[in-house]
């Protein structure tokens, strides 16, 4: 059992204590974006009684359960599914969505591009270590090209996603992406992206040592930390830079912040339109008995 | 206002029982034969403040449903059996998150497209266990445009009672179908049960005795945790404890199967002095009961037995009807599939035979009088 | 008293309608039960398309149309593709214009079907000048053949089903398809 203490952390309070010790592996990057999503949450100065978490399946999807908070951790790949049923069903509440690399880009790859489409009001953390951890240590989407993983012994051969990209392209209305290394730009992004009326992602790229470290020679933390401050692009300078110059490299910053029309909103001026009724009337609808 | 009477298509039908059960949420995937209830749905929705989402595929329709069920809605989709398949994946989860949704299915020939605009009931058995996993929930089967309003209601109350998917299998013909239908003028509605608050630590999964919790929705202040894998009580993974897994699925089977006989829906004709009963569920029922009353005709004793709900079936109920048969005949439009289960539950007293169809078109009366004459 | 009632003719022409219009008629204003159903195909224009309809004064059981009793071809093709099942002595009624009528002689002659005739199309476009009110013209003939279902019953069911500011025009169709029936044999 672990003994909290009064030193304790300053967002233990969004824990649950119970379910404590979490199952993260020393070093691995979860914690360090659970804190820049408390710390965002906090400078954006949305309350945290008004928070829904939603996941999918793998490693980062575990954060949401030791979230204080009404939290769903859902099936490979649908988290954005099931947000947004969550969101439209009571739409004055805040969706946090967190997933990883494969959960989002590989098996929910086409939830992630609609979602984004729609401009539904959810703020997506997407944990990239480009590897798949929770089953240990295979090939991802992201992955870069000859990198190692127990699905490809050889190297990777394919060219990887840039998750950022996909959502800028899909139309989501702000889109942001930092690596570990950078936990005060991340912190902003969330808290942008939580007070962007629509859909945001903000990409964590993120260390995973036990695997992506120690199959591509990378083998502490530390190091891997390095790696990606050595490799970090911002994004700005990145766009004076050929396709050749960019391989491997991290392009970082905010790829997109362009407010537009939501889904839910856009949802609730047809009803307006079409009839008298108030949708907040038919909140919670499930328990009324007519 | 007094109860109103329609001209109606299964599927107009489908959608307006949804609505009158209080479903104000639908999130679907276009499919035929069942594309008309997305389609009312689109257009009734907003003019009751509800919403409409056409989803990128079954996959997420499903998903989403669900989410909005947590979020405090009653929630439908629509779909045929290639849109049932991919739902499979997350009808396990609704199970297993004890998560009230609605699930209809046009079901169409088959297997994978197969034939969109013929009919067929070769899904029964994926409606039963086709998301992997031991696991319950409730089908129901219904033959006419009226029983479609009916049943879908029921199937939203159902889902409300037992905290399970409900799936009403219809087909093609009944889906496509004209009928008059009576809208009453006062529907019953289960209304959801919320919890009690506490002081103490909440225990959501901690069922009483049915097997049954109450469901808050999220917001409610309950900071509920919901997950796919095998939970605890309070609704904590863990995963690893056999003896959390074994209470965990034998509740979720037992809740169900506990109340198969009193659940079910069962219409009789006939019975009193039949040594043939057939035994029908869907649109053949209705070929049944030309064919037996024909028979009758012919001076045949036989009966007739309709499920209503098909699964969980109603073993003991079927048991004590059909004692004194000695055949039991079942029609269906598949190869034989419910023909399995009514022959392991009844096949020890009674010889049960199957008049299979498929290729789309529905039993004749004669092709079930043929069999019924046999003997 | 079980009837069973088919319409022929191409996709986007109407006998749906008029299909549906004849069940409602019966079972919303005539008291009668009625169940309608139809064929589908993967086409949403053109082909032939068909609809049943089982009229009785008893719940229905058997929802579908084995053997017409009545058939009314408003194609050539359905009117080949559809009319194999039909009953002897059946109902048989064809818009002429749309149909063969040499090619049909030896089927009204082996199952001695009662043939009559509506030129449905051509008076919806000479005399109505709209050539899509021809099914209510057939509608018309229908009913005056086949007394199946009231006038009454019949006119309510088509401003139920007709789009607004076409009742008058469409009551039109149904009186001249009353009027222009010819009965052959």
């Amino acid at each position: 059992m672990v003994e909290v203490t009064e030193h304790s952390h300053r967002f233990m309070k969004y824990l649950r204590p119970e379910r404590l010790p979490h199952l993260f592996c020393p070093g691995c990057g979860n914690g360090v974006v659970m804190n820049t999503i408390f710390n965002g949450l906090e400078m954006s100065g949305k309350s945290f009684d008004n928070l829904n978490m939603v996941s999918g399946i793998g490693c980062s999807s575990r954060i949401p359960g030791y979230v204080k908070c009404d939290s769903l951790h859902t099936t490979h790949g649908r988290a954005l599914a099931f947000a947004t049923g969550l969101k439209i069903s009571n739409p004055h509440r805040d969706v946090i969505v967190v997933t990883g690399d494969g959960d989002a880009s590989a098996i929910g790859g086409n939830h992630l591009i609609h979602a984004a489409r729609r401009n539904i009001d959810l703020t997506v953390i997407c944990i990239n270590n480009d590897i798949y951890g929770m089953t240990g240590g295979q090939i991802s989407p992201t992955s870069p090209k000859g990198s190692f993983a127990t699905t490809a012994p050889y190297g990777a051969t394919d060219k990887p996603f840039n998750i950022a990209q996909i959502a800028r392209a899909s139309g989501a209305s702000y889109v942001a992406k930092y690596t570990t290394a950078q936990p005060l730009q991340l912190s902003m992004a969330i808290k942008d992206g939580l007070n962007n009326k629509g859909f945001s992602l903000i990409e964590a790229v993120s260390q995973c040592p036990t695997y992506y470290g120690r199959k591509n020679k990378i083998r502490t933390p530390v190091e891997m930390i390095k790696w990606f401050e050595e490799n970090t692009i911002p994004i700005e300078q990145a766009e004076s830079m050929s396709e050749e110059e960019l391989e491997g490299k991290i392009v970082t910053g905010v790829y997109v912040n362009n407010p537009r029309t939501e889904f839910v909103e856009a949802l609730d001026k047809i009803i307006k339109q079409q009839s008298d009724i108030n949708p907040d009337d038919n909140i919670k609808k499930a328990y009324m008995s007519d | 206002m007094a109860d109103e009477h329609y001209f109606l298509q299964g599927n107009e039908a489908c959608a307006l029982g949804a609505i009158a059960a209080g479903c104000r949420f639908f999130a679907g995937y276009p499919i035929t034969p069942s594309t008309e209830i997305a389609e009312i749905m689109s257009q009734r929705l907003p003019k009751l403040g509800g919403h409409f989402v056409q989803m990128e595929d079954e996959l997420s329709a499903l998903g989403a449903i669900i989410g909005a069920s947590w979020g405090g809605q009653k929630v439908v989709t629509a779909t045929s059996g290639p849109g049932m398949s991919l739902m499979q994946e997350n009808i396990g989860y609704a199970t297993m998150t004890e998560t009230p949704i609605v699930i209809i299915n046009m079901q169409r020939g088959s297997p994978s497209t197969g034939q969109p605009t013929r009919s067929a009931q070769a899904d029964m058995m994926q409606a039963r266990w086709g998301s992997h996993g031991d696991y319950e929930n409730i089908t129901l089967a219904p033959a006419s445009v009226q029983e479609c309003f009916d049943y879908v209601i029921k199937a939203f109350n159902l889902a409300e009672e037992y905290r399970c998917p409900v799936l009403v299998l219809a087909d093609e013909i009944v889906g496509h179908m004209r009928e008059k239908v009576t809208i009453p003028e006062k529907v019953e509605i289960v209304p959801r049960k919320a919890p009690e608050k506490t002081d103490g630590v909440y225990l959501p999964y901690d069922a009483p005795e049915d097997g049954v919790s109450p469901m808050p929705a999220f917001g409610d202040g309950f900071n509920m945790h919901v997950t796919g894998l095998t939970h605890d009580k309070r609704g904590y993974p863990s995963t690893d404890d056999p003896q959390t897994h074994i209470d965990l699925v034998n509740r979720l089977c037992n809740k169900i199967l506990s109340k198969r006989n009193e659940m079910a829906m069962i219409e009789t004709e006939f019975l009193d002095d039949a040594d043939t009963i057939v035994l029908a569920y869907g649109i053949p029922s209705r070929s049944a009961l030309t064919a037996v009353k024909q028979a009758r005709q012919k001076g045949q004793k036989v009966g007739y037995i309709k499920l209503g709900i098909v699964w969980p079936f109603p073993e003991e109920t079927l048991l004590e009807l059909t004692k004194n048969a000695k055949r039991i005949i079942v029609p269906e439009l598949n190869l034989g599939q419910v023909f399995l289960e009514v022959d392991r539950v009844l096949g020890k007293h009674a010889k049960v035979e199957l008049v299979s169809k498929i290729g789309g078109v529905l039993h004749t009366p004669k092709e079930i009088l043929d069999k019924i004459m046999e003997e | 008293m079980r009837t069973e009632i088919r319409l022929g003719g191409f996709g986007g022409q109407g006998v749906l309608t008029c299909g549906i219009i004849i069940a409602k008629a019966a079972a919303l204003h005539d008291g009668n039960h009625a169940v309608q159903t139809q064929s589908y195909g993967p086409e949403a224009r053109g082909g032939a398309s068909r609809t049943d309809v089982v009229l009785s004064d008893e719940v229905i059981d058997y929802p579908k149309v084995d053997n017409p009793e009545v058939f009314v071809a408003m194609s050539h093709e359905a009117l080949m593709k559809y009319i194999g099942d039909i009953r002897e002595n059946a109902i048989l009624i064809v818009d002429p214009e749309l149909v063969y009528e040499e090619e049909i002689q030896s089927i009204i002659k082996d199952k001695k079907l009662k043939y009559y005739k509506s030129s449905a199309t051509k008076v919806a476009e000479d005399v109505i000048g709209k050539k899509i009110v021809s099914n209510i013209v057939m509608l018309g003939s229908f009913v005056k053949i086949t007394g199946l279902i009231s006038e009454e019953a019949a006119k309510k069911a088509i401003l139920e089903s007709v789009p607004k500011g076409t009742e008058d025009m469409n009551m039109e169709a149904f009186k001249q398809g009353m009027q222009i029936v010819e009965k052959i044999n």
